[in-house]
C-alpha cells in the first residue's frame, strides 16, 4: 500500500527495548548484538559501580572511613588494604567509596543547576528572540569569557565555603554552556515544519514549547550533562583540594588528594588512587555523553 | 563489448540483502535509464558502481566489469583513479553537494588538480571553459561566487561541469534533476544529452520519473526490491511492458497517464483572493515576491497554483492559509472565523512529510494534538477520533503506537492529511503535497485526496511545480512567474489551449503523451 522500505541505514539492526526504557537509557538501545561497544558498557559498569558505593558503601569495604588505626598508618596498597592507609591509619580505600556520595551529590547538584537554569534561560532566549535574546546571549558570552574556575571561586566566596555551596558555584559556572547549546537547539528546532505545523493545528505558544520545542532541543543539552556531570566531579575535586569544600575528616574526593600531597614522596597511593578513580569516573561520564549525543543526533 | 557490464551485483546493509544479483550492461555513447521506487535499489546500484556505498553496506557478490577492469574487488585507493576520471557522477542534490565555503571556481579546479593538473592558469582556463560549456552566463562571475549565490539549476550544471571536467566515458546520474524545475530540468537534460552527443559519453540515469526516463533514455532498466524486473529497449518497454509492475508504474506515472479532465461544477466561491502582495526586504531593497495576485476558487473543487521556485506560489499559499501576512490586498475565506479558531476552517498540508511530522510523537499523538488543542472530546472521544482519521486515509490501527520514521514517506504524508482532517476543516491548502513521493505513492495520495473532497466536501488549493500531476487533479489553474499570475482558466482550457507563452514553455517541459 505505499512504497517499499528504504534499504536499511546505519545502525537500523537494533534490539527493540520497551520505548520507555530506551528513552531513558539511549545509549543502552545501541547495544546490538555482535557488536557489543566494549567502551561503553565499561563506562555504565564505572558508573554504575561509583553508584553503588554512593548508595551501599558498606556492601564494599568492612573498614570505618573516619577512625584510623594509628598502628597501622601508610600501608601500602595490598591484599589487606586495597589501595593502602593513610597517616592515621585509615583505610583509603574505604574513603574513596564513603566519600563518592560527597563527590556525586555534589556533581548531581552541579549538573542539576545548570542544566536547569542553563536550559531555561536558552529556551527562553531561543523562543522569544530579538532584544530578550540579544540581551540573554550577551550576558552568557561574559560568563563564558571567565575562567570557569575563578567564577566558581567568586561564587564561593560570595556564599561560603560548604559542600553545597561548592556544587552551586560549579552549577553556575556552566549555566552558560548549557543556555547557549540549549538556544542553538531551539532555534534551529523553532524553525521547522513540525513546529509550524503545531500552531497550524491551533496549538497556543506555550504547549508548542513544551510539547515539541523543548522535547526536541533535549538531545545535545543532555549529551552536555553527562560530560558536565564528570566536569562537575573533576571541578568539585578541585575545589575541595584548594579547602574551599568538604571540611576535614570528611572523605570527600579532592580532600582526599590534597591530603595524601604531603606524602607524595613517600606514599604515591593516597595521591594516585583515589585520582585514578575521578579519572575512571570523568573518561566514563564523557563516553556515555558521547554515546547520548549519537544517539539522539 | 559493453563499456561497463554489471553482474550478479549483491550488496547487503548490516547483513540485510537490499541487491539480489543485479545485472545490466551499458554501451559506449548509450543512455540507460534505471527507474524504481524508492528502496528499490536503483542509487545503491549506482554507489556500489564506484565503490561509494555507506559504511554499514558491504558488496557480497558480482562483478562490475568497466572495460578490461573489474571494479567490484578494488580498494578505494584504486577507485579513486577512476571515479572522475573515466566515470563521473552527478549527484542528487544540488543543494547539499556543493561545499559552501569554497567558490565555484575553487571546487571545479580541485577537481582537475585532483587529477594532477598543476598549472593555475591551466585550471583557471580550463574552468571558465567548462563553466560556459555547461551554458551558465558570464563564467567569470561564477566562477568567484559561492553555491548559496546560485540557483538549483545552476548549481547542478556547475556539478554537471564537474562531472564531465575530465571527459569520463560513463556518467552516472543520480536523480540529476529531481530537484528541479520542470522548465530547468529539460534544459538540464538537453544539457546532458548534447554533452552526451559531443563527447560519446555513455550516461546510467538513475531517477524515479517516469516521464523522464521514457524521453531520455535508448534503455530501461526496471527495479524492484533491489532487483531487475525487467529490462530492455526503452519504447518495446513502454509499449508492451511484460511484468505487471511495469505496466503499474507507467499507469502511475502522472506524466504518462491520460486520465480526463476535471471539469469544475458552478457554485460559491470559498476562496477569494484579491489584489494580494507580498514584499520582502532583500539587501534592503523591497523585492515583490508576490504581485498583485487574483484568483477564486469554488467550493468542493481544487483550484492549482503552478509555477517553478520563486514564483511566488509557496508565499501566496502561506498567506492564505496566514502564516504569513500580506502587504497588501485581501484574502478572504467563506465562513473562517478570525483567530485561533481560523485553524479549525484552514489546514496546510506541508511539501515534506519528513519534517512536518514532530519525531518524538508517536503517529496517534501527532493525529490527537489539533483535538487536544481545540478542546474537542474527551480523551475516549479523541482516540475513537484518531482511528476513525487513520481509517479514512486508509492506515492501518497499528501505526498509532509507531514514530514518524517507522513509516514510508507516503505513509507519512497520509498522516499528515489525517492531522489536518482532524478539526474538520472546509479548506486544505496543499503545499507541494505530493511532490516529495514515489509515483504510486503520489498516484494513491492523489487518489485519497479526489476521495476525500467528494466526501467531505473540501476545497483544495493545490501548490505544486508538476503539471501533470495538477492535470489529474485540479479543476482550475492558475499559473505564477515571478510573483504574478501570467494565466487563469479550467484545466481543460490551459492545458489545451494556452494563452500565454510561459505556460507554453512549461507544458512543452513535460515529456511527451500528456501533451
Amino acid at each position: 500500500m505505499s512504497g517499499a522500505p528504504a534499504p536499511a541505514g546505519g545502525g537500523q539492526a537494533r534490539v527493540r527495548l520497551g520505548p520507555a526504557l530506551a528513552r531513558v537509557v539511549p545509549a543502552l538501545a545501541r547495544v546490538v548484538p555482535g557488536r557489543v561497544p566494549i567502551g561503553l558498557v565499561l563506562a555504565w559498569a564505572v558508573v554504575g559501580l561509583v553508584l553503588l558505593w554512593a548508595a551501599v558503601p558498606g556492601a564494599f569495604t568492612a573498614y570505618d572511613p573516619i577512625a584510623g588505626v594509628p598502628a597501622d598508618k601508610l600501608r601500602p596498597p595490598g591484599a589487606e588494604h586495597l589501595f593502602g592507609t593513610d597517616a592515621v591509619g585509615r583505610d583509603v580505600f574505604a574513603r574513596v567509596v564513603h566519600g563518592s556520595v560527597h563527590s556525586l551529590s555534589g556533581a548531581l547538584v552541579a549538573v542539576g543547576v545548570g542544566l536547569l537554569l542553563g536550559t531555561l534561560l536558552g529556551l527562553l532566549a531561543g523562543a522569544a528572540g530579538g532584544v530578550a535574546d540579544a540581551a540573554v546571549m550577551r550576558v552568557v558570552d561574559v560568563l563564558l569569557s571567565v575562567p570557569g574556575l575563578l567564577l566558581a571561586l567568586t561564587v564561593i566566596i560570595l556564599l561560603g565555603p560548604g559542600t553545597v555551596n561548592v556544587a552551586i558555584a560549579v552549577g553556575v559556572g556552566s549555566v552558560a554552556a548549557f543556555a547557549r547549546l540549549a538556544r542553538a537547539e531551539v532555534v534551529r528546532v523553532r524553525r521547522t515544519d513540525y513546529v509550524e505545523a503545531a500552531f497550524g493545528s491551533g496549538g497556543r505558544y506555550p504547549a508548542v514549547l513544551w510539547r515539541h520545542v523543548l522535547p526536541n532541543s533535549l538531545g545535545p543539552v543532555i549529551a552536555l550533562a553527562a560530560l558536565q556531570f564528570g566536569a562537575a566531579i573533576l571541578a568539585i575535586s578541585t575545589l575541595g583540594f584548594l579547602g574551599y569544600g568538604a571540611e576535614p575528616p570528611t572523605p570527600e574526593w579532592g580532600l582526599l588528594i590534597a591530603e595524601g600531597r604531603n606524602y607524595l614522596a613517600t606514599s604515591w597511593w593516597l595521591t594516585t588512587l583515589p585520582g585514578a578513580v575521578v579519572v575512571a569516573v570523568v573518561l566514563a561520564a564523557g563516553r556515555i555523553s558521547r554515546s547520548i549525543g549519537r544517539e539522539r543526533a | 563489448m559493453s563499456l561497463l557490464e554489471v553482474r550478479d551485483l549483491a550488496v547487503s546493509y548490516d547483513g540485510r540483502r537490499a541487491l539480489h544479483g543485479v545485472s545490466f550492461s551499458v554501451e559506449p555513447g548509450e543512455v540507460v535509464a534505471v527507474v524504481g521506487e524508492s528502496g528499490s535499489g536503483k542509487s545503491t546500484t549506482a554507489h556500489a558502481l564506484i565503490g561509494l556505498l555507506p559504511g554499514n553496506a558491504t558488496l557480497d557478490a558480482g562483478r562490475i566489469l568497466f572495460g578490461e577492469a573489474d571494479l567490484a574487488g578494488w580498494s578505494q585507493r584504486r577507485l579513486r583513479s577512476v571515479r572522475g576520471s573515466r566515470i563521473g557522477l552527478i549527484p542528487q542534490d544540488p543543494a547539499n553537494s556543493l561545499d559552501p565555503v569554497k567558490t565555484i571556481g575553487a571546487q571545479l579546479g580541485e577537481v582537475l588538480r585532483i587529477h594532477g593538473e598543476r598549472d593555475r592558469r591551466t585550471i583557471r582556463a580550463r574552468v571558465l571553459d567548462l563553466l560556459a560549456r555547461v551554458g551558465l552566463p558570464d563564467p567569470q562571475t561564477r566562477a568567484r561566487q559561492y553555491p548559496h549565490e546560485l540557483s538549483g539549476g545552476m548549481r547542478q550544471r556547475v556539478l554537471i561541469a564537474a562531472a564531465i571536467a575530465l571527459r569520463p566515458r560513463l556518467i552516472i546520474a543520480d536523480e540529476p534533476t529531481s530537484a528541479l524545475d520542470v522548465t530547468v530540468q529539460r534544459r538540464v537534460l538537453d544539457l546532458i544529452d548534447d554533452l552526451r552527443a559531443e563527447y560519446g559519453t555513455a550516461v546510467l540515469l538513475v531517477t524515479h520519473d517516469l516521464g523522464v526516463a521514457a524521453g531520455r533514455s535508448d534503455r530501461l532498466v526496471v527495479m524492484r526490491d533491489g532487483r531487475v524486473v525487467e529490462q530492455g529497449p526503452t519504447p518495446a518497454v513502454l509499449a508492451a511492458p511484460q511484468e505487471g509492475y511495469t505496466e503499474r508504474l507507467l499507469s502511475d506515472a502522472p506524466a504518462l497517464s491520460e486520465r480526463p479532465f476535471r471539469d469544475p461544477p458552478a457554485g460559491e466561491p470559498a476562496i477569494v483572493v484579491r489584489d494580494l502582495v507580498k514584499e520582502f526586504r532583500v539587501r534592503r531593497r523591497p523585492f515583490r515576491a508576490v504581485d498583485g495576485v487574483r484568483f477564486e476558487v469554488t467550493r468542493g473543487t481544487t483550484h492549482a497554483l503552478v509555477g517553478e521556485s520563486g514564483s511566488g506560489k509557496t508565499t501566496t499559499a502561506r498567506m492564505v492559509a496566514r502564516f504569513a501576512t500580506p502587504t497588501s490586498g485581501t484574502v478572504s475565506i467563506a465562513g473562517a472565523p478570525d483567530g485561533r479558531r481560523f485553524r479549525r476552517h484552514v489546514q496546510l498540508v506541508y511539501q515534506n512529510p519528513y519534517g512536518s511530522l514532530d519525531p518524538r510523537q508517536s503517529i496517534g499523538e501527532i493525529i490527537e494534538e489539533p483535538l487536544r488543542n481545540f478542546g474537542l472530546g474527551d480523551r475516549q472521544a479523541r482516540r475513537a477520533r484518531v482511528a476513525d482519521l487513520l481509517e479514512r486515509v486508509a492506515l492501518p490501527g497499528e501505526v498509532r503506537g509507531r514514530r514518524p520514521r517507522e513509516l514510508s514517506g507516503g505513509q507519512r504524508q497520509r498522516v499528515a492529511i489525517a492531522r489536518a482532517l482532524a478539526v474538520e476543516p472546509e479548506v486544505l491548502v496543499l503545499d507541494e503535497a505530493v511532490s516529495a513521493l514515489d509515483v504510486t505513492v503520489q498516484a494513491q495520495i492523489l487518489d485519497l485526496l479526489e476521495r476525500l473532497q467528494r466526501e467531505l466536501g473540501l476545497t483544495y488549493l493545490f501548490i505544486s511545480h508538476d503539471l501533470a500531476v495538477v492535470r489529474q487533479i485540479s479543476h482550475t489553474v492558475s499559473v505564477m512567474s515571478k510573483g504574478r499570475i501570467v494565466e487563469t482558466g479550467t484545466t481543460r482550457q490551459v492545458f489545451s489551449d494556452p494563452r500565454h507563452d510561459y505556460t507554453r514553455e512549461l507544458l512543452a517541459a513535460i515529456p511527451e503523451r500528456v501533451r
